[in-house]
């Protein structure tokens, strides 16, 4: 069962509309229509409904067990939906393939990271199987930024958690994909980190791209727009 | 993707086969006759055993850290990145094998010649080793004690290269023309280059669900 930010049904009605009105002539990107997931014999959720235009931030929250994982697989492929359809830009996403994968990028609970490989190395894989243009120096910026500059070219089962939570927010700041779905992303990240992880989101949303994030914890944004999704048991 | 870093695990495999091939000879004594006419089966099921041991590696590290998803995610064409990581493993793990096997063959007191058939139907046999193997590897992903399970569904479709390829051994040792079974080894290579990526690729799909 879900309701769309049961509630704050108000605040998101209000959020919605101004949605609405600023960006009327926007296409919606991503249209989810009356998706419904079962993991085992249970039905998690039915009747999802939302849609994304440039310049959006989707906020997924619900209790542990409401499908929010579930429905970022779904959307990137990993999971096949039980009833309804993703649409990227008017086209479903199966029959899109290797095509949509070049406009998203998602982070799942695992990192992604290699742990016998440095930071470095890791980064390099990463960009050269998504096919993007790497030099050293902008995977080093990238690491610069995340926080891990003199630990490049450590192996990364050195590393802590955080860290290595890190290493996959650098993989974001290095991709040019107009999606992100991002699976509770300020997990074992400090207070840094998380402002960090706000400011790559506006950064992404300003250039026009679209973020969903699986979150118990409240981001507040200063860019785009934000739309709140409440899944329920 | 090559996870070069752990060489204990190449090493492992290469020491399995090593010492289940010299087994034999210590085994069953120093009659050479009987040693030359086992040596092409034994060789050869000791690389099939060997290879069984890398494959449950193939992805199940992958899955385990999150880098397959990833991978899934990429823009290329899934095959090919299945391509690309079974090739890494036969790289790994099955050439160095090949390698090592006329040292083996010489314990078993093979000819000359019949060592270099040796050697060619292991690079021939073992490509197709990997690439059967991946499917396993791939369907049993995520599942306890897949080891085990890879071994039971892998191994029957093995037997048609384990034939081949020990064929074209004991063809040599018996002074026949090994060629026909290399031909034929030949021909399920190409046979598995073509279908297994795209199994393994679906069976990927359907593992990481």
């Amino acid at each position: 069962m879900v309701k769309l930010g049961s509630p704050n049904a108000f605040h998101w009605k209000l959020q919605y509309n101004e949605i609405e009105s600023q960006v009327e002539a926007q296409q919606t990107i991503l249209d989810v229509v009356n998706l419904g997931c079962v993991r085992g014999d249970r039905r998690v959720f039915r009747g999802v409904n939302f849609s994304l235009k440039p310049g959006t931030y989707l906020q997924l929250t619900g209790p542990n067990g409401s499908g929010k994982t579930s429905l970022l697989r779904i959307l990137c492929c990993l999971l096949p939906p039980e009833e309804g359809r993703v649409e990227w830009q008017g086209a479903e996403i199966h029959s899109l393939g290797e095509d949509y994968f070049a406009d998203v990028t998602y982070l799942g609970h695992r990192h992604g990271v290699k742990d016998e490989l440095t930071a470095e190395e890791n980064l390099q894989i990463t960009a050269g199987v998504n096919g993007i243009e790497f030099d050293k120096n902008a995977i080093r910026a990238a690491l610069g930024k995340v926080g891990l500059t003199g630990r490049e070219s450590l192996a990364t089962r050195l590393l802590s958690e955080g860290q290595r939570r890190r290493v996959s927010l650098a993989r974001l700041i290095l991709s040019n994909t107009k999606l992100w779905l991002l699976d509770e992303i300020l997990t074992s990240l400090d207070t840094a980190s998380v402002s960090l992880v706000r400011s790559l989101i506006e950064e992404h949303l300003t250039g026009g791209g679209m973020a969903i994030v699986a979150t118990h914890q409240q981001l507040t944004l200063n860019a785009g727009h934000t739309d709140r999704l409440e899944l329920q048991t | 993707m090559l996870a070069w870093r752990r060489r204990a695990d190449v090493l492992s495999t290469l020491f399995f086969f090593v010492i289940v091939a010299s087994l034999f000879p210590l085994g069953i004594g120093p009659e050479t006759e009987l040693l030359r006419s086992i040596a092409p089966g034994v060789v050869w099921v000791a690389a099939l055993l060997a290879s069984m041991l890398s494959l449950g590696r193939v992805f199940a590290n992958d899955f385990q850290d999150g880098t397959l998803e990833q991978l899934l995610l990429t823009p290329q064409p899934l095959f090919l990145v299945v391509a690309g990581k079974v090739f890494a493993q036969w790289l790994t793990a099955e050439v160095p094998l090949v390698f090592i096997a006329p040292l083996l063959g010489l314990q078993f007191g093979l000819s000359k010649q019949t060592l270099v058939v040796l050697v060619i139907s292991l690079l021939l046999g073992t490509p197709v080793l990997s690439l059967i193997g991946s499917i396993g590897a791939a369907l049993t992903l995520g599942l306890r004690s897949s080891n085990v399970l890879i071994a039971i569904l892998v191994l029957p479709l093995y037997i048609p290269v384990l034939i081949f390829g020990a064929g074209a051994v004991q063809a040599s040792v018996l002074g026949f023309d090994p060629q026909p079974h290399l031909y034929l080894l030949g021909a399920l290579l190409v046979l598995s280059l073509i279908f297994s990526p795209w199994a393994t690729a679906a069976a990927l799909r359907i593992s990481v669900e």
